[in-house]
């Protein structure tokens, strides 16, 4: 990651650029890895409820998984993700697995 | 409270607190103040006091805030969210505030609340400004290592209440910062928890709208792995289970009367609906050592405190 020299950051410590955090990749730091078994998937969006980073996206539309119909899909951003566990530990159908980091 | 969000589909789905900020893994404020931000909406300026979601979320050059931020010191967030609100207020009145109703939302630890910040925030409920001060209770200073406060619970270990021969953890209880709220007479103020995303989310939604009365205060149980001790996939768990061994009770203010908010009002109504606090204690490394006796003491503490709570809501 570069920093901005001197002359180029605002004066008085203001950031101009809402939601800059982006560019720090945090999934760097996780040691367990979540994975999502769609077909165990009951689509009650706990998972994206609680996560602390909001790396879990809700994407619409309809996805067909072992012919039944949802409209919802739900997919990890592994970009941020810090594979703290808190969406498997709270999955109702236990949907999410923990697997180590390979 | 007024009930916006009936179920979990309801919820608003726009993300104003980014991705990639430095909190712990499974850290409790963050998903505060994720739906803080959503709850509220981009029409926000928020005022952050020093702490955990302060130090972790604004990094400087980068902030993980898509809302009007300021960060100001331990002691004077209230104030500084005074000006914001008044300045508001001034522009509105002559035609130069172009923002429609914008909300001031202030967010404080437990240390810039129930310690540093308390003359602030008293100054502020008494002025009456129109801000929603929103405290986040990780019961100890976590981000500088886990230094007591005024909001952790008594017997919890921390760095500064070592447990030893001579004290047993932290000497003294936890401070009812409700009811020193409660006595500015204000117009609402709540108890929400992590683990109750949608009572916490209305109760947001109900804040904001009697700001336009006068100052709102709430109050979000938001547990920390590192500090509390424990595995940082049980942070929803922990805040559950400190809402349903009565630990942490969930109720509301509003125009000076209590109302018990479920799970509360039914483990009051039932007594054999409250779990025993040795579940929430148990699996937390700061309560290690605790023995049957103390935790026998602390369970007495979380019984008489949900009797007053039953007495003033019967009032």
């Amino acid at each position: 990651m570069s920093l901005p020299k001197v002359h180029e950051i605002p004066i008085g410590g203001i950031i101009t650029e809402p939601g800059s955090s982006r560019r720090n990749l945090t999934g760097g730091w996780r040691s367990l890895k979540p994975i999502i078994h769609d077909d165990r998937c009951i689509r009650c969006r706990i998972c994206w409820m609680y996560c602390p980073e909001g790396t879990i996206k809700e994407t619409k539309g309809e996805f067909v998984v072992k012919g039944r119909k949802y409209q919802y899909k739900y997919e990890i951003d592994y970009n941020y993700c810090k594979g703290c566990g808190i969406c498997a530990h709270e999955c109702p159908t236990k949907a999410i697995e923990m697997v180590p980091e390979a | 409270m007024k009930v916006v969000y009936k179920a979990i589909w309801d919820l608003p789905v726009e993300e104003l607190f980014a991705s990639g900020h430095r909190a712990c893994a499974g850290c409790g404020p963050a998903i505060a103040m994720r739906w803080i931000t959503k709850t509220a909406g981009p029409n926000t300026v928020v005022v952050n006091a020093t702490g955990c979601m302060e130090v972790t979320t604004t990094q400087y050059p980068e902030t993980a805030w898509m809302v009007p931020y300021l960060h100001v010191a331990f002691e004077n967030a209230a104030a500084a969210a005074s000006g914001v609100d008044s300045a508001i207020r001034v522009t509105s009145k002559k035609g130069l505030w172009r923002s429609g109703k914008t909300n001031v939302i202030v967010i404080a630890g437990d240390g810039g609340t129930y310690d540093i910040g308390l003359q602030s925030l008293s100054g502020m409920l008494e002025r009456g400004h129109h801000v929603l001060y929103i405290l986040y209770d990780n019961e100890a200073y976590m981000n500088t290592g886990i230094q007591r406060s005024g909001g952790t619970p008594r017997y919890a270990w921390t760095t500064t209440t070592p447990v030893g021969r001579a004290i047993r953890g932290k000497i003294q209880a936890k401070k009812d910062i409700m009811g020193i709220v409660m006595a500015h007479r204000v117009p609402y103020a709540a108890t929400a928890s992590i683990s109750n995303i949608i009572d916490m989310s209305n109760k947001i939604k109900t804040a904001l709208e009697y700001t336009e009365e006068g100052p709102t205060f709430l109050h979000i149980m938001a547990p920390c792995p590192p500090g509390w001790r424990f595995p940082e996939e049980r942070t929803v768990e922990a805040a559950r289970l400190a809402v349903e061994t009565g630990y942490f009770p969930l109720y509301e203010y509003d125009h000076g009367k209590i109302r018990l908010n479920p799970p509360t009002s039914n483990m009051v109504a039932d007594p054999k609906r409250r779990k025993p606090l040795r579940e929430f204690l148990k699996f937390q490394g700061r309560f290690a050592h605790l023995t049957d006796a103390e935790i026998g003491e602390l369970e007495k503490e979380v019984v008489a405190n949900l009797e007053y709570l039953a007495k003033l809501a019967s009032l």
